[in-house]
């Protein structure tokens, strides 16, 4: 009888279904735990690839849950290619309807930031833009060009304290305190950061992002926050090689 | 069928290289001791940029490397990924790798990717459809390929051909080469009851570019009978040094890769494994 992909792949998936037939030892008797090995490569190293993914949210819902949530995750979502440093793509929208988790309404957007810092690290490198060249720049045509941001820029906007639950857990920082937080995940060499932006500044990141020109992004970002400090977030910018060139006027 | 004088096959030195390890980037830079060459993980590199890349082309640098896909799925039922095809023809042609090499193994079936190496059923139907796999690899990537033999844990009923012919008719019918992991052929021989030394015997040593050396995991099945895991996660056993000086005494020196991938030791153990490889191939000229 033989055994084809499609059985072996449902078998290897569903912890309880029965191994396949036509399975054995090599000495004429069925193969029995022999298939486990499969089963728990396949299992053990996909917890394993989410557990480094999503380091933050484990240690929200404790290891024990996690595994379990990973179990669930890897069966409704197995990898859709083989390139494991992009795996759990789908985790933010599976954590706002796993029941046990539904009530942690913080969790997806934690990993939305964790999923935007491993994005980031495997970004293009992209050259900076020479801050001289801005600043010969006339002010009125600066503000009307957009600015080409560096691939390894990701904005994440939360109505969760997002950057205070990461730093929190991961370096040990203050306590996380309710109200949310715009990050944006700057990589100024190999290692992405985190930061949390001031009032305004995920507004005008987006704007940069979206290719609006400067001045635009910055009445906008102004409009929503009074005093938006628009020279504090462009050394930002800048500081972390953010900034990559100028964009064509629209 | 590939063009031979595309080959690349005798580019990596006859000589101990490692499963390169990001912590170990400054040992390597600074004290490779008998380490000549590095085998990566194609699809650890397969990013846009950072740290992974500009790691790979400061050792390239300094090392011939070896790329491993673990990805590829050749022994699929389905076609291959048209998209990591084109993958592995980018870093291939990035990187002008020493070597290029991928399992006898299929890990994606309807667009789910398993993150494991599964087994196939030895028939002409199989051994068909993997040389057709194998010719559109080398056809895209555009070159030769070497094709490792797999660690079974299990056999099947429906097999009509051993292991060793499978490789044989696959290597004649593409032109691919072989990379031979003495371990896997331990690690099966063990499982599945039979004589290692034969397998080596039997096996088309003249076709084999590439050698791997690695630690495995003692377990049991149902009925007691030792069950050897492949895992990677410790130094090479001791029947399995045995083993592989019986290969080098039978067929000659080659390029021999110490795997270590979880549990990774600091730098002067692993360095000492690639020693006692070199002090192996160094009896053979």
């Amino acid at each position: 009888m033989s055994v084809d992909q499609t059985l072996f792949r449902e078998a290897l998936l569903t912890p309880d279904a029965p191994r396949p037939a036509g399975l054995s030892d090599g000495v004429g008797q069925p193969a029995g735990r022999r298939f486990d090995v499969y089963r728990n490569n396949v299992a053990v190293s996909l917890t394993e690839a989410l557990e480094t993914a999503f380091a933050v949210i484990r240690k929200l819902v404790g290891d024990a849950n996690f595994k379990l949530l990973a179990g669930a995750f890897l069966r409704q979502h197995p990898p859709s290619s083989p390139l494991m440093m992009f795996y759990g793509a789908e985790m933010p929208e599976f954590l706002a309807r796993f029941e046990p988790t539904a009530s942690l309404g913080y969790l997806p957007d934690v990993a939305r930031l964790e999923l935007a810092l491993r994005k980031s690290y495997h970004a293009a490198d992209a050259a900076p833009i020479d801050p001289t060249r801005l600043q010969a720049m006339a002010p009125d045509v600066l503000m009307a060009s957009p600015l080409v941001v560096a691939p390894s820029l990701q904005l994440i906007r939360s109505p969760w304290p997002i950057f205070a639950l990461w730093d929190f857990n991961m370096n040990g920082g203050p306590k996380p305190t309710a109200g949310g937080e715009d990050v944006a995940v700057l990589r100024a060499e190999m290692d992405p950061e985190p930061v949390r932006l001031p009032a305004g500044g995920g507004t005008f990141l987006s704007q940069l992002l979206q290719g609006a020109p400067l001045g635009l992004a910055f009445e906008t970002a102004a409009a929503e926050a009074e005093g938006f400090d628009l020279s504090h977030m462009l050394t930002l910018l800048i500081g972390a090689n953010a900034i990559t060139d100028i964009g064509d006027t629209p | 069928m590939l063009d031979a004088t595309k080959s690349h096959f005798d580019r990596l030195p006859h000589a101990p290289g490692v499963g390169y390890k990001p912590q170990h980037f400054s040992d390597l830079l600074e004290n490779a001791g008998s380490v000549e060459w590095l085998e990566i993980h194609a699809e650890n590199y397969m990013g846009d940029g950072g740290r992974p890349l500009a790691q790979l082309r400061h050792l390239s640098e300094r090392f011939a490397i070896s790329v491993h896909g673990v990805g590829l799925s050749i022994g699929g039922e389905g076609r291959l990924d048209p998209d990591h095809l084109a993958r592995l023809k980018h870093l291939v042609g990035w990187l002008n790798p020493a070597s290029f090499s991928e399992h006898l193994a299929w890990s994606t079936h309807d667009s789910a990717f398993l993150n494991d190496l599964l087994p196939l059923p030895y028939t002409e139907a199989t051994l068909q459809r993997v040389a057709d796999h194998i010719d559109e690899v080398q056809e895209v990537v555009g070159r030769q390929m070497l094709l490792e033999n797999p660690s079974s844990y299990l056999a099947f009923d429906e097999s009509t051909l051993e292991e060793t012919e499978f490789l044989r008719e696959i290597a004649r019918r593409t032109g691919c080469g072989l990379l031979l992991d003495v371990n896997n052929v331990f690690v099966s021989a063990t499982n599945l009851e039979t004589d290692p030394i034969s397998y080596i015997d039997a096996f088309p040593l003249d076709l084999v570019g590439e050698i791997h050396l690695a630690g495995h995991d003692e377990d049991h099945d149902d009925h007691g009978k030792p069950l050897l895991i492949d895992s990677h996660g410790r130094e090479v056993a001791e029947p399995v040094w045995a083993l592989y000086e019986h290969v080098i005494a039978k067929g000659g020196a080659r390029p021999s890769l110490i795997e270590w991938d979880t549990d990774v030791p600091d730098w002067p153990v692993l360095e000492a494994e690639a020693s006692r490889a070199a002090r192996i191939l160094e009896t053979v000229v």
